[in-house]
């Protein structure tokens, strides 16, 4: 009974760790692309407007980093800490990813302090562009990696098991398994899109707040389109990994579509709800599309979830998970695509206030879907740890102290949002684009203020 | 030379990095607090920020990699160390939360908090003592494994001389190696007032961490007595490391090459680091994992290696340029740039 309620409150610290690391992880990865991308256009277009927004982003970003860099260390630990028994069998399988991610980490964060203080340092601007290049990629390889370790615990391979320890390693195989493309794919490409659409959303609540100028105005096209485009990419991803699941967890897929009985020409369950038997009610039922989604044919056959033993199944709640994320996904390729057709459009007027509003509400959706989608991912795999070997109640701490390391860690995290916040707050708050436009390129701002009139 | 000594090796350099780097910054912190309360940090606190805003996530790096590291090359030390330490794990992860994100809370926020501030210059003394912990426990004699799993006995570990008088040298010699670092780099600044300040600094803690080096090696007979004597055997080493002690703070009572002075702290605490490690083996925790009963398989140690060989080539240039452009850069450092 103890021990029981150790794994609990185990699951709860990891996961609340994971779930308020996600946020800054996400933003860590996807927003240096998108300064990367505006320096590169300032440059290009001699336009200093866009070299004031990579500016701008990148202040805001070396605050949502350092909380990024401190959750991520204490995750790092915690999983030791946390997880001794899971550690001490899968580190002889997962160190090496384990420690590729320190060295991409590494070479991100050396690059980063040198681009954030090396802005007015070099003749030719280009070369400072070149520095977010080892950022972008360290951010990215970082993701890269540790998406591998997480695909290894999903898809454990390239080890055999002899009395409880693991012999004949072969570390790439474990790295390179089955659920790896899939799931670095969509985490990355997902990343770009919520860093994208979080960029977006604030340049479109300044203009419907503040009025917005110029700047603010390509800001919002720039980071709409980049939405669009990752929206896109992470559709793709998302469907790959629809393939994934039913070909290697077909029980995490049956758990998220509530698909109980094998059978072919699967529907699509979308939300509703289920009785005492197990029946799906209240639901939009979309016919043949479950076994689209599992396997490109409308006939396919698509296994149920009464295949799983039952003490191996996932709980059926994560179907809200499922479908929250996915609902999201489309509503910010949906929205974005619309701005960029009223754009395009003379006739039509793309700063519509109800066309902006739906843009300011794809950032914190966005930052949801990632939440939604871990949750669905891991939840999805209960109650394996590493699936097929070890549960996660085997993997556990025997320390009876993790109540009070939960409440110590719910209170830190609490003061870093809270003081994440109020220092971004501090940073541009009385301090608008344009003045700053005027203090450093006051012809370029004499030229936008004309423009604007 | 043996996969598992190569990675013992690696990551006590990478440990090693991090006392260096990690001193710094930790003892940088609280000059930086002393300073204000002392209304002296007119005169140091420029030079500080300018030197740590580039360099402080570099400074995290290093320990992130060494503790990657260890669990990667001996994953027993995940089970044992895991088992025992989430308490004071815990706390060393809160600090350096707490740490990091209000120093960047701070330089890009709100200028001059004064509780920014203290809490920066306070986790710099908490953080080393907390993380001497686990330095601590591998002596052994801190924990009991029985059926139930692997308990700290925490009584022991609170009452014991050894672990106080640990606790004891890391804070002084954190002040030592950043009082000497700073010396060394506000006069390459030619910011005379800042120089004089830390030149007091770094004299004053010279003198507590050599006794506090001795005294941890008097505790450490009581604590182990066969690590004592093999210490004893590598006495010559350091002898060594002494020396170069010497060396330091008499350049910088002179007054003179600062650079050289700092130098030879950094070879002071190199040998006298490796000596303790080389001393350790082959426990990495007594009685329980040895260095040879503890490693990973071999497939994973020679990945690791080769990845350790890559890495290094790509972090070395990186590393250099980082130091080229903020520590080397006589205008940077003098607040030119």
């Amino acid at each position: 009974m103890f021990g029981f309620e150790t794994v609990e409150l185990s699951r709860a610290l990891t996961a609340m760790t994971l779930l308020f690391h996600a946020i800054f992880a996400t933003l860590g990865v996807g927003v240096p692309v998108l300064v990367s991308i505006a320096e590169l256009i300032g440059i290009k277009k001699k336009d200093p407007h866009y070299t004031l927004l990579a500016r701008r982003w990148t202040r805001g970003y070396t605050i949502t980093v350092a909380v990024g860099v401190v959750t991520g260390t204490a995750i790092g630990l915690q999983l030791s800490l946390v997880w001794p028994s899971f550690m001490q069998l899968a580190g002889n399988v997962i160190a090496l990813p384990l420690f590729m991610e320190t060295f991409a980490f590494f070479f991100e964060a050396i690059f980063l302090g040198i681009y954030l203080y090396t802005w007015d340092r070099f003749k030719k601007p280009i070369y400072h562009w070149l520095l977010s290049i080892p950022v972008v990629i360290g951010g990215t390889l970082s993701a890269f990696f540790i998406t591998t370790v997480n695909s290894f615990m999903n898809t454990p391979q390239g080890f055999e098991m002899e009395d409880g320890r693991f012999t004949a390693v072969d570390p790439l195989a474990a790295m390179f398994n089955p659920a790896t493309p899939t799931k670095v794919f969509h985490v990355i490409s997902s990343s770009y899109l919520t860093a994208a659409a979080v960029l977006a959303g604030i340049a479109a609540f300044i203009i419907l707040v503040k009025k917005g100028s110029l700047y603010h105005k390509k800001a919002l096209k720039l980071t709409v389109m980049m939405t669009f485009l990752f929206a896109i990419l992470t559709a793709v991803a998302g469907d790959l990994s629809a393939k994934f699941l039913a070909e290697y967890q077909p029980e995490k897929l049956a758990a998220g579509e509530w698909h109980f009985e094998t059978e072919e020409g699967a529907d699509l369950v979308v939300f509703g709800t289920l009785n005492e038997n197990n029946e799906v009610e209240n639901a939009i039922r979309i016919p043949n599309a479950l076994s689209f989604l599992a396997h490109g044919d409308f006939n396919a056959e698509v296994e149920g979830l009464n295949e799983t033993p039952e003490e191996e199944r996932p709980p059926l709640w994560i179907h809200y998970m499922f479908d929250l994320m996915v609902s999201i996904g489309f509503y910010t390729l949906g929205i974005s695509l619309l701005f960029l057709i009223f754009w395009k459009m003379k006739k039509w007027n793309e700063y519509n206030p109800l066309l902006l509003w739906g843009i300011v509400a794809t950032g914190p959706l966005t930052m949801l879907a990632i939440e939604f989608g871990w949750i669905y991912a891991e939840v999805g795999r209960q109650p394996w740890i590493l699936r097929g070997f070890m549960t996660v109640a085997e993997g556990a701490t025997t320390s009876p102290y993790v109540f009070s390391m939960f409440i110590l860690f719910a209170a830190v995290y609490l003061v870093l949002g809270m003081g994440c916040l109020i220092t971004l707050r501090k940073i541009f708050k009385g301090k608008p684009a344009e003045l700053e436009l005027e203090h450093r390129y006051p012809q370029t701002a004499a030229a936008s203020k004309e423009g604007d009139a | 030379m043996s996969y598992e000594l190569i990675g013992i090796s690696v990551l006590w350099l990478f440990l090693y990095g991090y006392l260096i780097v990690a001193s710094v910054d930790f003892g940088a912190g609280f000059f930086a607090y002393y300073a204000r309360m002392t209304k002296k940090d007119h005169l140091i606190n420029q030079l500080i920020s300018r030197y740590l805003s580039p360099v402080w996530e570099v400074t995290n790096v290093f320990f992130v990699f060494f503790f990657v590291g260890l669990v990667g090359f001996f994953p027993d030390m995940a089970y044992y160390f895991g088992q025992t330490l989430l308490i004071p794990g815990s706390i060393a992860i809160v600090l350096l939360a707490i740490r990091g994100s209000f120093y960047a809370f701070e330089n890009y926020g709100s200028k001059d908090n004064s509780l920014y501030m203290f809490l920066y210059g306070a986790t710099g003394l908490l953080i080393p003592a907390s993380l001497s912990t686990a330095l601590t426990i591998s002596e052994g004699g801190y924990i009991n494994e029985t059926s139930e799993g692997v308990q700290l006995l925490f009584g022991k570990l609170l009452s014991s001389p050894y672990s106080w008088s640990v606790v004891f040298l890391a804070i002084v010699s954190v002040l030592y190696i950043s009082a000497m670092f700073l010396t060394y780099y506000a006069n390459r600044a030619g910011d005379k007032p800042a120089l004089e300040i830390l030149r007091k600094y770094a004299l004053f803690w010279s003198s507590p961490t050599i006794i506090a080096s001795l005294t941890t090696f008097i505790a450490l007979s009581q604590q182990n007595m066969d690590h004592f004597q093999r210490a004893i055997e590598l006495w010559w080493v350091f002898g060594i490391s002494v020396a170069f002690f010497m060396i330091a703070v008499f350049l910088v009572y002179q007054g003179k090459y600062y650079g050289w002075a700092f130098i030879a702290v950094m070879i002071q605490f190199f040998i006298a680091f490796f000596g303790y490690g080389a001393s350790h083996l082959p426990y990495l925790l007594y009685p329980y994992v040895t260095i040879t009963s503890g490693v990973t398989n071999e497939s994973m140690a020679i990945a690791l290696v080769i990845v350790f060989i890559a890495g290094l080539l790509l972090l070395i240039p990186s590393l250099i340029l980082l130091m080229r452009l903020f520590l080397f850069d006589a205008d940077y450092v003098k607040g030119k740039k």
